[in-house]
């Protein structure tokens, strides 16, 4: 199977590989994913107090291409939203943006369900309710 | 001088030896004869070119001619082996014994035999892959017609006690199918010595031609017979109608008599490098080779890399290396390789491995190309792993609740 360019440019070049302090109140940190299953993935982000604008996001992807893309999309989408914003992007605009195939629509599920957990860890953090989401449908 | 790609998917098929290429082609144009053709010269120089080859291969294994059949490859003959068996001995019983890490060619036949009313034993096998002896002896019942068990396995290299194995068999009466498609042409295999009845292989494991194959079936101590899965016009001694793959035929004999000449030296020759290749890649932390080490065919290695896994990791560098892995994150079922499962391997691990298939054409720079940028993909990857930070970090993994996916 080959992999689209986008998904081979974002293996080459991760955007946003890292680590953002956890501790920090500023901070989302979402982990998704099981080893067992061959992807783990970790997003976290960093949010302005007084705008609610994301500052800064990183991730960490265990996994294969489509899903080491899939998380580097993501990040780059997040930087610049705000958290309501954030919360819009959906799986489908990652397959749509890198041409993945349906056997790694997972992969892109995988992403969205990570942007929700670093979102809701963020509220927690700050005294807001979690926000329930419905049960993805591709898992 | 470095040639790129390199090939190390070995295990899945070899490229044809151009000395058997040669061999074939005046078998397409000039001696295009049926090999049944019984009176023209066209019929009688394809018969003999079909007798010379069946020899070449007999001798490779140490069979007699007669007991060689021609396939169209190693899926048919463990399909006539186990279902052949099964029919031509129902009145005696319905009980086959076979192994978890057998190949789907065998796993899946054994499933339709099932539904045929037959009774599958499938044992399990230890964490270096090889089968426990006392278990295979302890399933044996008074109506079990075959033991089925491979002779090196295709994912791990691992090599069965094909001897022990077959005098169990023996003991009990019972008739020995080994499925010996990674094992001929690269170890000794000699169906006397090794007391197999009935065993599969093929060419282009061997340096030959894709689409022909063969199985071997005993004629004498015991004699051995199969029924017919393909009916017809009766060749092969009744066992396998269809005409003969006179080129792919001539092929197979040419490789397999290259197989004979040079096994000896490809064996300590690839060996030599696979173990410089494994020991080199074990230099990195948290690394392991997968399967007994000692009881192993001399030009495979199943690696696996920690916390990474393995179709990310052949994206590093599979446009310059062909590899597979034990990954199965392009099958839509996302299970990982069941061989290395059966093992013991945790899925994890099970996802983070590949398979270094070496062969006669690999080159010490080759080795040297791979072992780099495997590396270099592996320490990558590493720092683009959750896995691997929160391992540095000293949290446990297995500590932490993961999310069904």
């Amino acid at each position: 199977m080959a992999y689209s360019d986008k998904v081979i440019d974002h293996y080459q070049n991760p955007k946003n590989v890292g680590t953002l302090d956890k501790s920090s109140k500023n901070v989302g940190t979402g982990l998704v994913g099981a080893p067992e299953c061959g992807d783990v993935m970790r997003l976290q982000i960093e949010v302005d107090d007084e705008t609610g604008v994301i500052r800064d996001a990183k991730f960490k992807t265990f996994g294969c291409g489509s899903a080491i893309a899939s998380s580097s999309l993501a990040t780059e989408w997040l930087k610049g939203k705000t958290v309501d914003q954030a919360l819009t992007i959906d799986n489908m605009t990652i397959v749509e943006e890198l041409n993945l195939p349906p056997v790694k629509i997972h992969c892109s599920v995988l992403a969205e369900d990570a942007i929700k957990a670093a979102i809701n860890d963020y509220r927690v953090k700050n005294g807001l309710e979690q926000i329930k989401f419905e049960e993805s449908i591709v898992h | 001088m470095l040639k790129l790609p390199v090939y190390l998917d070995n295990n899945a098929t070899t490229p044809c030896d151009p000395r058997v290429v040669e061999a074939m082609i005046p078998y397409f144009t000039e001696n295009f004869g049926n090999a049944a053709s019984r009176n023209h010269p066209f019929g009688w120089a394809a018969e003999e070119a079909v007798d010379y080859a069946r020899e070449q291969v007999a001798k490779l294994v140490g069979a007699d001619p007669k007991e060689i059949i021609f396939t169209s490859g190693a899926t048919e003959a463990d399909n006539l082996a186990i279902k052949g068996v099964f029919e031509m001995y129902a009145s005696k019983g319905n009980h086959i014994i076979t192994a978890t890490t057998e190949h789907k060619a065998v796993l899946d036949t054994c499933k339709h035999i099932e539904k045929l009313g037959g009774e599958v034993t499938y044992l399990q096998v230890k964490a270096d892959g090889l089968i426990d002896l006392a278990e295979l002896e302890a399933a044996i019942r008074p109506t079990t017609i075959l033991v089925s068990i491979m002779y090196g396995n295709n994912e791990i290299g691992v090599i069965q006690p094909i001897r022990e194995i077959s005098a169990i068999a023996k003991r009990h009466g019972v008739l020995f199918f080994t499925d010996a498609v990674q094992a001929v042409g690269k170890i000794p295999v000699d169906v006397q010595k090794d007391g197999i009845d009935l065993m599969a292989f093929t060419a282009h494991k061997m340096y030959g031609p894709k689409g022909i194959g063969a199985m071997y079936v005993r004629r004498k101590n015991p004699r051995v017979k199969v029924t017919a899965q393909i009916d017809g016009g009766g060749h092969e001694r009744g066992m396998r109608s269809g005409t003969l793959n006179v080129p792919g035929i001539v092929g197979f004999g040419k490789a397999a008599e290259l197989a004979r000449l040079e096994m000896d030296q490809d064996a300590s020759r690839l060996s030599k490098l696979r173990d410089k290749l494994e020991s080199e890649l074990c230099q990195i932390e948290e690394t392991y080779v997968n399967g007994n080490r000692e009881h192993r065919l001399p030009h495979v290695a199943n690696i696996s890399f920690k916390h990474v896994e393995g179709e990310g990791l052949l994206m590093g560098f599979n446009k310059n290396i062909a590899l597979s892995s034990g990954s199965a994150c392009t099958s839509a079922s996302l299970e990982p390789s069941y061989v290395l499962k059966a093992l013991g391997l945790g899925d994890d691990l099970a996802h983070s491995s590949l398979r270094f298939g070496l062969g006669r054409f690999t080159t010490e720079e080759q080795i040297d190309y791979t072992i780099e940028h495997v590396r270099n993909t592996v320490l990558k990857l590493r720092e683009m792993s959750p896995l691997w930070e929160m391992y540095k970090e000293g949290i446990d993994l297995n500590s932490i609740e993961w999310a069904a996916h």
